[in-house]
């Protein structure tokens, strides 16, 4: 049982539940303290005091489920008092990333395209999360179907980051990792083809998993490069990342590109690790992710989270891994060659946006029109980008070798991972930048995912995990732990072990130093 | 590598059926150019690495699979009502499109 090892924080005053692991919220739930309908409208409150709207406020949530939520919450509460078996998190709320297709909820992906769809049908992670019978609270914003490290390219407008409202939360998943810093969420469901679960985790100072390619079920997520796309967990702490992960995980036979091999014990790599003893692991610095173009904060934080790992009994060495440096340019001709065919799914013959430029349209010219008035400026330049790579005369020089640097990225990992037993960096070179600032730059924006897209060629699993606030600007640095194809475990043990000791030091979790927002935000204030 | 010309941008938002106006082409043939330029050292790079004449393979799929099958035997799928609930447009159970032909 989740929680089980350790006695639940206590419920002070009602709206602490909001404060709470996903864990602990178990804990209370099984013994009777809070009922699920609590806990839910708890979270409600909470967003409906400080979300806002694409004007103001944290803005994580594209559509709020008040009505669905509040009734999982009862069928979990009856169920419990029916002395029906649960699942550890049944009853425990989450918030649902907007590229996830749910069935009679609206789903978006952060485009115009899809404005006001309500799919017809749950993706396999979405079965597995009511299944289990977590409470969707809502959908997260996003950057338009994936496409962005900032949530700036939502065609809804940008989320903002709790820690500061002037600040991007990261992106693609930037709602999901937002909503879990403002406290509107205990969990949350992402998709990292790039770095979209991980970087938002580090710019917010929460947890976030990309689990090995293939573990989690792609069946029902609107897709972007279908060879990179993995959903994964987001939560704020290692342990409640591990308990979802086991919930998303496993075999789907819906997705051909599914693993048929057991879900890694995840949780109870996450448990033992906690005792912060990591004698005999093996960890490598990742020489190449890392040094000049990462901000001074980062690196001091990223220095002393390894001091944390050589404590507690890690070795600790440098590792070269030299075919990462083109790593960013093969996933720049990789992604948008994929999504610019996945995305001509969008042609306004069967679901989504139909624009008709004029009476008696041709079905060729509604699809441009379609096409020009549902998509936003990004998603247009990757699918360009994308047919660009792959036409004639282009495609060997371009694609082609994308894809033979993506096989060089996976033999210096492969040659890593004899050596050691995780790789560790930095996750993003900076933290959390202006909202903005990076807008008219596409190449510049790129670059903020030059440590996690390695890991998405490669297929291995990453998380990333806070450790600690960088000193220039009081904001949140993450750390990246990757690991083998198919031992997720690891990332959690190591996780877990490093946070530990982190919160240990700091005498809390890193979570608990996010500025007190102010509820029913009209404005976004400046820089604080 | 050629840089990206205004002509090529124009084409290629044809063929990928997204219309755009003159200024957007232009602003796009600008920014293509920039990021072709970033990403087009893939090429060097490989070149580099077949120069002792062994090939470097393509990787298509992370984690390779092959002959993924299911029995072969039906199981529930979205009724037509569902599958049509979000269409533009529907008449008797069907998708209704615009014209694929362009005289009249």
């Amino acid at each position: 049982m989740a929680g089980a090892h350790s006695a639940p924080a206590d419920i002070a005053r009602a709206d602490d539940v909001t404060r709470l692991s996903a864990a602990d919220i178990a804990a209370h739930l099984a013994d009777g303290t809070v009922s699920s309908v609590d806990v839910a409208r708890a979270h409600l409150d909470r967003i409906a005091a400080v979300d806002g709207t694409a004007d103001a406020g944290v803005h994580a949530f594209l559509h709020v489920d008040e009505a669905g939520a509040l009734d999982q919450a009862r069928r979990a509460d009856e169920a419990r008092a029916a002395g029906e078996e649960l699942h550890a998190l049944a009853g425990v709320p989450i918030a649902v990333k907007d590229v996830m297709v749910t069935r009679g909820v609206p789903t978006t992906a952060g485009s115009e395209m899809l404005r006001g769809w309500v799919p017809p049908y749950d993706a396999t992670i979405v079965a597995r999360l009511r299944a289990a019978g977590l409470v969707m609270l809502g959908k997260t914003n996003m950057d338009e179907f994936a496409m962005g490290s900032s949530t700036e390219h939502s065609a809804y407008g940008p989320t903002r980051n709790p820690w500061d409202l002037s600040r991007i939360p990261g992106g693609s998943g930037g709602g999901s990792a937002a909503a879990l810093a403002a406290y509107e969420a205990p969990l949350a469901t992402g998709t990292d083809t790039g770095g979209s679960i991980r970087q938002p985790a580090s710019v917010t100072g929460t947890v976030g998993v990309k689990p090995t390619y293939g573990a989690v079920s792609r069946y029902g997520l609107v897709a972007l490069a279908s060879s990179l796309d993995q959903g994964g967990p987001c939560a704020r702490d290692v342990l409640d990342t591990a308990l979802l992960h086991e919930v998303m995980a496993g075999h789907d036979p819906l997705d051909s590109t599914s693993l048929d091999v057991p879900v890694p014990g995840v949780v109870a790599a996450a448990r033992r690790g906690a005792d912060g003893d990591l004698t005999g692991v093996r960890v490598g610095v990742v020489t190449e992710m890392g040094g000049d173009g990462y901000q001074p904060g980062v690196r001091a934080r990223f220095t002393e989270a390894l001091a944390h790992l050589e404590a507690a009994g890690a070795e600790v060495v440098e590792v070269s891994l030299p075919s990462v440096e083109h790593a960013l340019a093969a996933y720049y001709l990789i992604l948008p060659a994929e999504a610019s065919s996945n995305l001509a799914r969008f042609d306004g013959m069967r679901y989504g946006l139909r624009v008709v430029p004029e009476p008696g349209a041709t079905a060729e010219q509604v699809m441009g029109a379609t096409r020009a008035a549902g998509f936003g400026d990004e998603v247009k330049r990757r699918i360009i980008l994308g047919t660009y790579a792959l036409s004639t005369g282009y495609y060997d020089a371009y694609y082609g070798s994308a894809q033979k640097v993506r096989t060089l990225v996976q033999r210096d990992f492969a040659a890593a991972f004899e050596q050691v037993d995780v790789l560790v960096s930095p996750t993003c070179p900076t933290t959390a930048f202006a909202l903005g600032d990076k807008l008219d730059d596409p190449l510049a924006m790129y670059l903020n995912d030059v440590a996690t897209i390695p890991a998405n060629l490669a297929g291995i699993p990453g998380m990333s995990l806070p450790v600690g606030l960088a000193e220039e600007d009081g904001l949140p640095v993450g750390l990246q732990v990757l690991a083998p194809a198919m031992a997720d475990d690891r990332l959690y043990r190591v996780g877990a072990a490093l946070e530990a000791r982190l919160v240990h030091e700091w005498g809390g979790p890193l979570h608990e130093r996010i500025p007190e927002l102010s509820p029913n935000p009209t404005t976004n204030g400046g820089p604080r | 590598m050629p840089s990206i010309t205004l002509e090529e941008v124009a084409h290629l938002s044809r063929l990928a059926r997204i219309d755009m106006s003159p200024d957007e082409l232009e602003r796009l043939t600008g920014e293509l150019d920039v990021i072709v330029d970033a990403v087009a050292s893939v090429s060097s790079v490989i070149a580099q690495a077949e120069a002792g004449g062994e090939p470097v393979p393509a990787t298509s799929h992370p984690i390779p699979l092959t002959n993924v099958v299911r029995e072969d035997v039906p199981t529930p799928s979205l009724s037509a009502q569902d599958a049509l609930a979000a269409a533009p447009a529907a008449e008797d159970g069907r998708f209704l499109v615009p014209r694929i032909l362009e005289e009249d």
